[in-house]
């Protein structure tokens, strides 16, 4: 669809990303926070349910992964932070206002490098992240009582954390590519899940558009419900698109939330923003300000893991890998992590060898669990990986015979070797036995000898697959292969 | 009557009286209950009375007792006002709004006193949310003043110190956002302290305006009042504005007697609407201390406490609009059920059960938070805030303490005010300034206009409640105006 998009247009997006920390109790009171499959309300206190009387107590695990996420995103972390009050009557804000930061957040600009259209990187400038408080979950049904809500709190008063990026992303395929970055980066650093099916990653989107040329920002509107990477760039491509036709039919863009409907693949009109609501922002009172000394801003940084770059990096110096087979392998921190356990489980294994088999063959076995699977959703191990490599390394099987093992591993969780005998895989280039299996399928085939002869040379490997076969591919092809012409040429 | 249970005597003598096995809590709670019953009828101060719960804490009290344990308020009855949750109980927050609200769980404060042993007697009637200076804010009917029936008792803890005063209890907790304990407590001739902020915990506080809401006591005398403080007191990890201060013994300052101490009276401050019977007591309360020792100092200046009414007046209702928007008939509380859709609940609901001063309020408060508004009013409120507590630390690096009077009149008609907001506000005048700046305060009686007693007010340095509690016990020590009771009601 993009290519659709007309190029005397430049679009201008900006994001806003609420992102679900993974913190053991909610962000103001002591709950638990996974609610995930939960009773409704069975998550719930005083505080995240805004009984009168009752007052937040700041949850300092959400901000240390707030600051910590700044700090990988390279935010400047300000020496003091604040708490406000933000005013909005909703039924699922227990409190008639949401405790959100306003004009002193924890972290201030910052970078994320994404990936270009082109396929070079480039760095999209964020505008700040802070930390609040989610909502109740209002679930809305309609049954012979009539219509009517439903409210559960457990999702009341989990910590949120919200980035803001300023608008300048070009093209959905960057906002997809820096709502991947940014879903890797909070994997890293282990503060989030981030998947967007669940809700743990939510993204709006302001987008307008402007002749190319133009400096001048056009009217924004607001995309939201957008559920996976695929309806953001879905969302975003259809709102470039129909910006540009209206403002080619001499018709104005309206301020406005649009939502986004994936069966459509259109963005519809919410409200206007034309009114916009006020909000009454002021400095919660219940929370004194926050002081970020770098005593703990050294605490945080020395509790953060290993970034996606410097993983990179380590893999191309300590254990040769390409650039691609780096950046393939370390796109996943489980996957990345479960490469070094493989190495660890046997340092004489070639890092490179066992590199190849993750990203193809165990790669393939994965995937088609789905798209956020890892090798810890399935039964084999990196350990055993790291064996059946091996047992290829050392020629005890042959390549073809390891990728039909590993396929056994994910169906039956069986151990490699157990395999390689059950299913008699044990590499055999015995020439007594080779040159059996070859005169048989030779004397089987006169009419591919006789192609060969008359000088088809791709008759040989029809003989040769038949050899592999009638072996079971216990048989190094090389040597089949020799033994083959020697045994047609003579 | 039991023979020498006299309902009327201090904690400390009650607390004796159970030591020597004159007579029992549970003894004293029974009487208690009903002098409070019949004296409800006159004088409306509480909301509920509860009785069942508090037998069982007055007989566990008595076993406690028998025992030999030896807390000071162990088994004394106490009244606490109905801003303070307590778990199972009603809390009505003196609104339509809760008249049915049960808390799940105890306030920080209810539950130090069930844990100290005192005997939660009852609920105290109160402006609606804290929301006044009179005590008819009420949705449950106005408290009357046990001096004169025909006047209010003050608010917004009216009810606290009304029951104090007429000796239904010794000791009451009240809340204080801008004199809402010692409004009342020299409206009803007792004595009343809002110690600084953070001092007590919030938790389970019905929220007025959170920056400047105070739990504190009320007593009749300085030792009394030292023994509740020293109970309520104390940092709450639950309250993150609580103060990690140390609390220390509330009562070590009681001998140091009246030498050396400097007085600062803000002059500029006495020179409009003060009634010449609250000046000429206020005087004369001067000279008991300078006569024995204190050296006076009328010099003293804080340039812009007047603003502090204004600055009230802004910062108060912005966070009451915020603090009260949880009221919205969807989840708890009164509720308009047949609305055709949330919106229309929640706006049916607050408008049938909020009262017209609580309207007044959320509608000031919102304005003033509103784009536009908020630099000109919220925020520079806030501003001038910063500017009247760096002129009461200048002040207070000259001179010990600040006197003033407590309020600038006698106890008012009923239903005199009720239609002129803005002189009802300017009842709180004297106290407001000390919410403001977070310092400790309290009110003593120090004087009668005909039959209606007049409070002196003490402004301390921030946690030296000690120093106040300490000039109080000097100065109660050589007068009887806290000893004044009204005739039997």
């Amino acid at each position: 669809m993009s290519s659709e998009i007309d190029t005397d247009f430049e679009p201008v997006i900006g994001l806003e990303v609420h992102i679900q920390l993974k913190t053991q109790s909610k962000m103001f009171c002591g709950c638990e926070r996974a609610y995930f499959d939960t009773e409704p309300n069975s998550h719930v206190c005083v505080v995240c349910m805004g009984m009168p009387g009752s007052l937040p107590v700041i949850n300092r695990q959400a901000v240390v992964y707030t600051v910590m996420a700044g700090l990988a995103l390279n935010c400047n972390i300000p020496s003091e932070a604040k708490f406000d009050r933000k005013n909005y009557p909703y039924p699922d804000l227990m409190k008639g206002y949401q405790i959100s930061q306003f004009d002193q957040p924890f972290c201030e600009a910052g970078t994320l490098t994404i990936q270009t259209d082109d396929g070079t990187q480039r760095d999209v400038q964020l505008e700040r992240i802070h930390l609040e408080e989610d909502t109740a979950r209002l679930i809305h049904r309609s049954d012979s009582e009539g219509s009517y809500s439903l409210l559960d709190l457990n999702r009341a008063g989990s910590p949120l954390m919200e980035l803001v990026t300023k608008p300048n992303i070009r093209s959905a395929a960057e906002a997809a590519s820096f709502l991947k970055r940014l879903r890797q980066m909070a994997r890293y650093l282990d503060i989030s899940d981030a998947n967007m099916e669940k809700g743990q990653l939510r993204c709006d989107a302001n987008i307008s558009v402007r002749p190319k040329g133009v400096s001048e920002l056009g009217t924004k509107v607001e995309i939201k419900n957008m559920n996976s990477f695929r309806s953001v760039q879905k969302a975003i491509d259809y709102e470039i698109s129909r910006q540009i036709s209206r403002i080619k039919n001499g018709e104005r863009i309206i301020q406005e939330t649009r939502g986004f409907i994936d069966s459509t693949g259109e963005t519809i009109s919410q409200r206007s923003k034309e009114g916009a609501s006020d909000y009454r922002y002021f400095p919660e009172p219940d929370l004194p300000p926050l002081s970020l000394t770098d005593t703990f801003i050294d605490e945080v940084r020395s509790l953060m893991p290993e970034l996606p770059n410097s993983r990179l990096n380590r893999f191309t110096d300590e254990y040769q890998l390409t650039p691609t087979e780096a950046i393939t392998l370390t796109d996943s921190k489980a996957r990345s992590s479960a490469y070094e356990k493989a190495l660890q489980a046997d340092e004489t294994v070639d890092p490179r060898e066992i590199a190849k088999w993750f990203i193809g063959e165990v790669a393939k076995h994965i995937n088609e669990l789905g798209v956020d699977a890892e090798l810890s959703d399935t039964k084999v191990t990196p350990q055993q990986i790291s064996r059946l490599v091996k047992l290829v390394e050392l020629k005890e099987i042959t390549n073809n015979a390891g990728r039909e093992v590993l396929s056994e591993m994910f169906a039956g969780g069986r151990e490699p070797e157990d395999l390689v005998k059950s299913l008699g895989l044990k590499q055999n280039n015995d020439a007594e036995v080779l040159e059996s299996a070859i005169k048989e399928v030779l004397a089987n085939n006169p009419k591919a000898i006789a192609d060969y002869r008359g000088g088809k040379e791709s008759a040989i490997g029809f003989l040769l697959g038949q050899t592999m076969r009638a072996t079971k591919g216990t048989a190094d092809a090389n040597i089949v292969r020799e033994l083959l012409l020697t045994l047609i040429n003579n | 009557m039991m023979a020498g249970l006299d309902i009327g005597s201090s904690a400390a003598q009650h607390a004796t009286n159970f030591r020597s096995n004159t007579y029992t809590p549970t003894d004293l709670f029974k009487a208690v209950s009903a002098k409070i019953t019949i004296q409800n009828k006159n004088l409306n101060a509480f909301i509920s009375i509860t009785d069942e719960e508090a037998l069982k804490a007055a007989e566990v009290a008595t076993q406690r007792i028998k025992s030999g344990e030896n807390g000071s308020l162990l088994g004394i009855p106490i009244a606490v006002k109905d801003l303070l949750s307590t778990a199972g109980q009603r809390t009505t927050a003196g609104s339509k709004m809760l008249e049915n609200f049960i808390p799940v769980q105890d306030s920080t404060v209810v539950q130090k006193l069930k844990d100290s042993g005192l005997v939660i007697v009852g609920k105290t009637n109160l402006d609606e949310f804290a929301m006044g200076s009179s005590n008819e804010y009420s949705a449950y009917g106005p408290v009357h003043n046990p001096w004169d029936l025909s006047k209010v008792p003050g608010g917004s803890s009216g009810g606290s110190a009304a029951t104090v005063a007429a000796r239904g209890v010794p000791l009451s907790i009240g809340t204080d956002t801008g004199g809402s304990i010692r409004q009342p407590a020299a409206l009803c001739g007792v004595m009343g302290l809002k110690p600084t902020y953070g001092r007590v915990s919030r938790f389970g506080v019905v929220a007025f305006a959170s920056s400047l809401d105070q739990v504190g006591p009320f007593s009749r005398d300085a030792n009394d009042m030292a023994d509740l403080l020293q109970v309520i007191a104390g940092h709450d990890e639950k309250d993150s504005t609580s103060s990690l201060e140390p609390v220390p013994d509330f009562k070590s300052t009681f001998n140091r007697g009246f030498d050396g101490i400097k007085i600062g009276i803000p002059s500029e401050l006495l020179q409009e609407g003060v009634e010449d019977d609250v000046l000429e007591s206020f005087e004369h309360a001067i000279d008991e201390f300078e006569s024995r020792g204190a050296i006076i100092n009328r010099d003293i200046s804080i340039p812009s406490i007047k603003a502090a009414l204004p600055v009230y007046y802004l910062i108060a209702p912005s966070e009451a609009s915020a603090n009260l928007a949880r009221y919205d008939g969807v989840k708890y509380g009164f509720s308009v059920l047949d609305g055709k859709n949330a919106e229309e609940v929640m706006s049916a609901s607050r408008g049938m059960a909020f009262g017209p001063e609580v309207k007044r309020r959320i509608m000031i408060g919102t304005y003033a938070l509103s784009a536009g508004y908020y630099d000109a009013y919220y925020l520079k409120a806030q501003k001038v805030r910063t500017v009247i507590q760096e002129e009461f630390h200048t002040a207070l690096n000259e001179v010990d303490t600040i006197f003033t009077p407590t309020t600038p009149t006698t106890a008012f008609e009923l239903d005199s005010k009720i239609n002129n907001p803005i002189e009802m506000y300017l009842n709180d005048l004297f106290t407001l300034p000390a919410n403001i700046v977070g310092l400790p305060a309290l009110s003593t009686p120090c004087g009668f206009s005909g039959d209606l007693p007049i409070g002196l007010q003490m402004i301390g340095k921030a946690f030296r409640e000690t120093d106040l509690l300490g000039y109080t016990h000097a100065y109660q020590s050589v007068t009887d105006w806290h000893k004044s009771e009204p005739t039997d009601r």
